[in-house]
C-alpha cells in the first residue's frame, strides 16, 4: 500500500464455500493480534445497512444477475468507505474474508460482463496479499453438507437453472466459480494455498507468506 | 405505433447485461429529466392522461420506486450518512431492478414508458460529488437508450421558490447538504442546483437530451411535450 501513502496492510482470502478460508483467516487474525498488531476483520456481504435490504430481496428470489451484482457492490462500497479505507489509512491490518475477486468470479458465472464488473470495483485497493484456497469440489461439498443440513438458494446458483436438484446445481455452479478463480489466478497474483492440507500446515504457510511479504513484521516472528 | 419487435439499444460500450442479448421490444421509452420541483411529475401526469386518451398504453416509472430497494434507500438516507460510492451503487441497484422488472417487461408488451427521471440525474449526482464521469457511464452501460429524453431546465432561484411552495422546506440531498457546500442550507441548495445544471449541460451534449425551458407556464410546456411526443410516436405508424 506504500504507493498510496497508506500505512495499513490489506490481506484477503478467496475461494469457494467450504474451502476453509474463513477458518484460516481467523487463525491469522489471532496470530497478528497476539503479536501486537491492530487488526480489523471484514466479511463479504456484511454491511448491516445493505444486508437488511439484500436479505429481503433474496427471500423473494427475484434478484437478476445485475441487481445481485450491484447490491453486493453496494455492500462492498459501504464497508470500503466506512471501514477498510479509513482503517488502512490509520495503519491497521485489514483482513477481508472475500474481496472483489468473489464478485469477479460469481457475477461473471451468473452472466454479467467481466469488464463491467471490473469497472464497478475499480475504486478498490489492490490487496498486499490475496490468498486463494484451492480445493476440489468434492472436498468442499463434503465440508459444506456436514456442517449444514441444506444449501441456500443463491449459493447453489438455483437462479441459473442449471439443475433442479439443489446439490447438483451447487456442484455445477461452484465448479464454474472455481474455473473463474483459476483463470484470474495468475493475473491477480494470488498466493495459492492447497486447501486439502491440514489446518495447521495451511496456517503455517499463510503466516510465513505474510511475514515474508510485510516489512513491519519482524523477521524472527514465530509462525507455529 | 408499429408492433414489430426490435432489439433494444443499450448504452453499453462494455454491456452489462449479456444475458438479455436476445430481448426484443415493441414499446417506446420516453424520459423527462429535471431537478426536484422542476415540474416533471406534473408533466408526466398530464402526458399520461393525454396519451392514454389517444389509446396508448402508458406505464409511469421513476427513481426510488423499485419494490425491493426503494424503501431501503429512503431508510438509509434518514439514518446514516453514506459514502458517495455507496449511494451511487445503491441507486444503480434500484434502477437496474426497475429496468429489468418494470421498464423492460412493459416495453416488451408494447407500452409507452414515461420515466420520471432516468440515469442522467443519477450520473449528474455522482459527478458533482466527485465521482469520475467515465465510471458512472460504465456503471450505467447496462441501461437502455431511450427514444426521447427531455430536460426541464429551471433557474435555481425559481426552483427554490417552487420547493417551498411544495414542501415548505428544502430536502437534505437535493440541497447537496451531504457535500458541505455551505452551512447555510439556502445557499447550499442554490450552489448544488447550479452544479447539477452545469453537469446537465455536459450530459445534454453527450446524450442528446432535448432542453425545455422549464420556466415557462406548465400548460405551455405540456403542449410542447405532447406535440413532440405525438409526432415521434406517429412517425412509427
Amino acid at each position: 500500500m506504500k504507493q498510496y501513502g497508506i500505512p495499513g496492510k490489506l490481506i484477503v482470502v478467496e475461494g469457494i464455500d467450504g474451502s476453509g478460508k474463513s477458518t484460516q483467516l481467523r487463525l491469522l487474525e489471532k496470530w497478528l493480534r497476539f503479536n501486537g498488531f491492530d487488526v480489523f476483520l471484514t466479511e463479504w456481504n456484511s454491511s448491516s445497512l445493505v444486508k437488511s435490504i439484500t436479505s429481503k430481496a433474496k427471500k423473494k428470489a427475484n434478484l437478476t444477475p445485475t441487481t445481485f451484482s450491484l447490491l453486493h457492490a453496494t455492500d462492498f462500497a459501504d464497508r470500503f468507505e466506512r471501514n477498510i479505507m479509513p482503517l488502512l489509512r490509520s495503519g491497521y491490518f485489514v483482513l477481508a474474508d472475500r474481496y472483489i475477486y468473489t464478485a469477479y468470479s460469481r457475477d461473471v458465472t451468473r452472466g454479467c460482463n467481466i469488464s463491467w464488473v471490473r469497472k464497478l470495483y475499480d475504486f478498490a485497493l489492490k490487496p498486499d496479499i490475496a490468498f486463494y484456497f484451492r480445493v476440489p469440489i468434492d472436498v468442499s461439498m463434503t465440508r459444506i453438507l456436514e456442517g449444514r443440513p441444506k444449501l441456500k438458494y443463491y449459493e447453489a446458483g438455483m437462479d441459473l437453472n442449471l439443475s433442479r436438484d439443489i446439490n447438483e446445481s451447487y456442484r455445477m455452479f461452484q465448479s464454474r466459480i472455481i474455473h473463474q478463480y483459476e483463470m484470474m489466478q495468475e493475473r491477480e497474483g494470488f498466493a495459492v494455498i492447497d486447501a486439502t492440507l491440514g489446518i495447521q500446515e495451511q496456517q503455517r504457510i499463510m503466516r510465513k507468506t505474510v511475514a515474508n511479504a510485510i516489512e513491519s513484521i519482524p523477521r524472527d516472528i514465530e509462525v507455529d | 405505433m408499429t408492433q414489430t419487435a426490435r432489439a433494444p439499444k443499450w448504452y453499453g460500450r462494455i454491456g452489462g447485461m449479456p444475458y438479455l442479448s436476445n430481448t426484443k421490444i415493441t414499446g417506446r421509452l420516453i424520459v423527462i429529466e429535471g431537478a426536484d420541483a422542476s415540474g416533471r411529475s406534473t408533466q408526466v401526469e398530464q402526458l399520461t392522461t393525454n396519451l392514454e386518451a389517444r389509446g396508448f398504453a402508458v406505464l409511469n416509472t421513476g427513481l426510488k420506486r423499485s419494490a425491493l430497494i426503494g424503501a431501503g434507500i429512503l431508510e438509509a438516507k434518514r439514518n446514516v450518512t453514506l459514502g458517495k460510492r455507496t449511494i451511487a451503487l445503491f441507486y444503480a441497484a434500484d434502477f437496474a431492478d426497475q429496468l429489468e422488472h418494470k421498464i423492460l417487461p412493459a416495453l416488451r408488451s408494447g407500452y409507452v414508458v414515461l420515466a420520471d427521471r432516468y440515469i442522467y440525474t443519477l450520473m449528474a449526482r455522482n459527478t458533482v460529488r466527485g465521482i469520475r464521469r467515465l465510471w458512472s457511464a460504465d456503471l450505467y452501460s447496462f441501461a437502455l437508450v431511450p427514444d426521447l429524453v427531455f430536460y426541464l431546465n429551471v433557474d435555481p432561484f425559481k426552483l427554490v421558490h417552487r420547493v417551498f411552495e411544495k414542501h415548505q422546506q428544502l430536502d437534505y440531498y437535493e440541497s447537496g447538504s451531504d457535500m458541505g457546500l455551505s452551512d447555510d442550507m439556502f445557499e447550499s441548495f442554490i450552489v448544488y442546483q447550479q452544479k447539477m445544471a452545469r453537469e446537465f449541460e455536459t450530459l445534454k451534449k453527450k446524450y442528446g437530451l432535448m432542453s425545455i425551458d422549464g420556466n415557462l407556464p406548465s400548460e405551455e410546456i405540456s403542449q410542447m411535450l405532447e406535440r413532440r411526443i405525438i409526432d415521434y410516436l406517429s412517425a412509427d405508424l
